[in-house]
């Protein structure tokens, strides 16, 4: 999965890529860009700017910390310096390196 | 009005930056709080003198991350900071709280206050834990890069708020402002720039060490699968066991001075209708209101301090999937669980819910939980029909009865969220994206005025609604007299009695008594008005000796196990609170809504009492 728009961080080359909706506790990495899913309830357009003003931004550090204890969902992420909850459906929208 | 004297600032944040600690800081109790026109989003103005002796009045306005108003609260954030409201100019400058150990977001939304054109001031609060954690902030050099005053602030401590006061009185407020903004909604491209502006500036004013030590090791713990969810049901079992027993010694001291009040002032009135007025009336009705003023300080204090904590976020985290799997929203859990005090507040909380339906569901739902006001109702019933033992080593009893009651509240309403998203709605839900904050120690200057606040909300509507509704039911119930030799308690032939007797067939199906069906009535007010109507109406149609007695064990002698229990039963579902419906109506801006919600609360509790009455009645015989 290649991020579809230009970015000044996009993943170097043969770095692994991910949606960080797959990933589980414990996971680390930065955020490559963000795309659009089949699952999004509310316009693209706003979901990439809510998600871009909680910081989910190219080149920002993401570590999942928590799980939910119902179906390990919703997540609890570490973006740079600020944690958000966030449910896996709205995660998968965030495409993510590992590293 | 001031004048033109008083410029107005708008006091503006992100959410958990502690903007309301500095609102609390800045005006003390001088808040006034009412409605935008037209909306229904509380309007907190506030106001102080500055050092310099200037008059400045201030807005607490809903915290956001950005001026594009997704929810109706940060719609109102937005409106009014670019003065789109009817009858509110654009504010004559803003301050701009940031919770200084976490500037990111902030430095974004300072950047599209900036486009507003009045200005402003940054005020960084909670340096104390900045300089705790071993972290800096060139400030001046911040104040260049954004191109506006910066100070630093501690909310919530003495003295704390000098350099914003000073900054405040510089502020070069313009003489003829103009009426138009410059602000437009970003679009993605400038939110990402803005981020990497933000970054930037970060990097060469502000070095942080990491401050999230504390509050990583907690959410270990609180967060985990197995024990966040065992602690945050204990957090509440043990809300509720300190509401019903912490409260009791204060109760029973306002209760024992209230009643030696009520006899002191009927030994110095003259025998007639004046005393009975006061005494049945006033000291009765509304004395039994005002013994509940403990648990609701107490209910009140729980939740002040687990939002204060940063908790509520977290319990929003745990119970999201629940939430998620009832049709309702993880952000549902906060309103929710305000409705615990007040489903006014809560429903008022909603607002924190974008999707409309979402949070329409959450408001139709929130009435369920179990209020402050039916705290009343259920401990004089416990306490009348529930024997005080503990069982399985140490827990109360009457306790369980109380944590059962509330239990069923909460089951059926996510039971009803499920079937509204099953049934009538079936489309999907809102994101769920929520800052989960650092914790915070809560600050007892906060908590205590937060206390203040309310409990003087409680007293003022004691002091007023109830003391009207208490006197209107004491002319209901002792006009017109009975005639001349007439045998039997008086207030059989009293309107009250007669509407009481005439409406007594309807909920006889359901066990309930004429004098029940009395406080029914006036309990569409306030429902726990309804304690005092019961206290009002059995102490006028019993004579002499046991009128003095209270009204626990009048109703323990007057009324059935099964009635009893269907009354319980009915006070878990019943709309009766005209307030509630009128917030409904408010907030949901439609008649539809309020509507739906009686009929169905209504039916739900005509249905759970009969049951309960019915069911209580064969296993008894």
């Amino acid at each position: 999965m290649i991020p579809t728009r230009e970015s000044a961080f996009a993943a170097p080359a043969g770095a692994p890529l991910d949606r960080l909706g797959r990933r589980s506790r414990g996971w680390s990495g930065w955020v490559t860009g963000l795309t659009p899913t089949d699952a999004l309830t509310i316009p693209w357009t706003e979901m990439e700017r809510r998600l871009l003003e909680m910081g989910f931004v190219e080149g920002a550090r993401v570590e999942i910390l928590h799980e939910g204890p119902f179906g390990r969902d919703p997540l609890a992420v570490r973006v740079d310096d600020l944690t958000v909850a966030l449910r896996r459906r709205e995660a998968d929208v965030v495409l993510v390196a590992e590293g | 009005m001031n004048g033109p004297a008083a410029p107005e600032i708008a006091l503006v944040g992100c959410p958990n930056s502690g903007k309301t600690s500095l609102f609390n800081a800045l005006t003390g109790s001088r808040q006034k709080v009412a409605n935008y026109a037209g909306v229904t989003v509380e309007r907190k103005e506030g106001s102080f003198v500055t050092p310099a002796g200037r008059p400045v009045k201030i807005l607490d306005l809903p915290g956001t991350y950005s001026l594009r108003g997704r929810s109706p609260d940060e719609v109102i954030t937005r409106d009014v900071v670019l003065g789109r409201l009817d009858g509110e100019e654009i504010p004559d400058a803003v301050v701009c709280v940031a919770d200084a150990t976490n500037l990111r977001l902030v430095l974004r939304l300072v950047m599209e206050l900036k486009a507003v054109g009045r200005p402003m001031v940054l005020a960084l609060n909670m340096m104390d834990i900045v300089a705790r954690q071993g972290g800096r902030i060139d400030v001046d050099r911040l104040s260049k890069e954004l191109g506006i005053s910066v100070v630093e602030t501690v909310a919530v401590k003495r003295g704390g708020t000098a350099a914003l006061l000073a900054a405040i009185d510089e502020l070069p407020l313009l003489e003829d402002p103009p009426t138009e903004h410059g602000w437009r909604e970003p679009t993605a491209a400038e939110i990402r720039a803005a981020h990497a502006e933000a970054a930037r500036i970060l990097h060469d004013c502000a070095f942080h060490p990491g401050n999230e030590h504390l509050t990583r090791k907690l959410d270990t713990v609180l967060l985990h699968p197995v024990a966040g969810v065992v602690i945050l049901l204990a957090v509440l079992f043990l809300m509720f066991q300190a509401v019903f027993s912490w409260a009791t010694p204060a109760m029973d001291l306002i209760k024992a001075g209230i009643e030696a009040a009520g006899v002191g002032v009927g030994e110095i009135l003259p025998d007639g209708m004046l005393r009975s007025l006061i005494v049945d009336g006033v000291f009765a009705g509304v004395g039994a209101v005002l013994v509940f003023l403990p648990q609701i300080v107490i209910l009140f204090f729980f939740i002040i301090l687990l939002e204060d904590f940063g908790y509520m976020a977290r319990a929003a985290f745990l119970m999201d999937r629940l939430m998620a799997g009832t049709g309702l929203h993880g952000r549902a859990f906060i309103p929710l669980l305000s409705s615990f005090a007040c489903a006014i507040p809560g429903i008022m909380a909603a607002r924190v819910i974008e999707n409309r339906r979402d949070r329409i569901a959450t408001i139709l739902v929130a009435p369920l939980m179990t209020c402050s006001a039916r705290l009343p109702v259920y401990t004089l019933i416990i306490a009348a029909f529930v024997p005080d033992e503990t069982i399985l080593g140490g827990v109360g009893l009457q306790g369980l009865v109380m944590f059962g009651l509330f239990a069923t509240g909460i089951l059926s309403a996510l039971a009803v969220a499920f079937i509204l998203k099953k049934l009538v709605w079936r489309e999907a839900t809102e994101p769920f994206i929520m800052e989960l904050p650092d914790y915070k120690m809560p600050a007892p200057a906060n908590v205590a005025l937060g206390l203040w606040i309310r409990a003087g909300a409680f007293l003022r509507r004691a002091g007023t609604v109830i003391l009207a509704l208490m006197i209107l039911i004491w002319f209901l119930s002792s006009f017109p007299a009975p005639p001349e030799g007439a045998t039997g308690p008086a207030i059989d032939f009293s309107v009250a009695g007669r509407i009481g007797h005439f409406l007594a067939p309807i909920f006889e199906p359901i066990g309930f008594n004429w004098q029940i069906v009395v406080a029914l009535i006036p309990g569409m007010a306030a429902r726990e008005v309804a304690v005092g109507v019961l206290a009002t109406v059995y102490a006028l149609s019993a004579t002499g000796e046991e009128a003095r007695q209270a009204l626990q064990p009048i109703l323990s002698a007057a009324w059935s196990l099964p009635t009893a229990l269907s009354f319980l039963v009915w006070y878990v579902f019943a709309p009766q609170c005209l307030s509630t419906l009128a917030v409904v109506r408010r907030e949901t801006n439609s008649r539809v809504w309020p509507t739906v919600m009686f009929v169905y609360m209504f039916v739900l509790a005509y249905a759970a009492s009969f049951a309960t009455y019915h069911i209580a009645g064969a296993l008894l015989r």
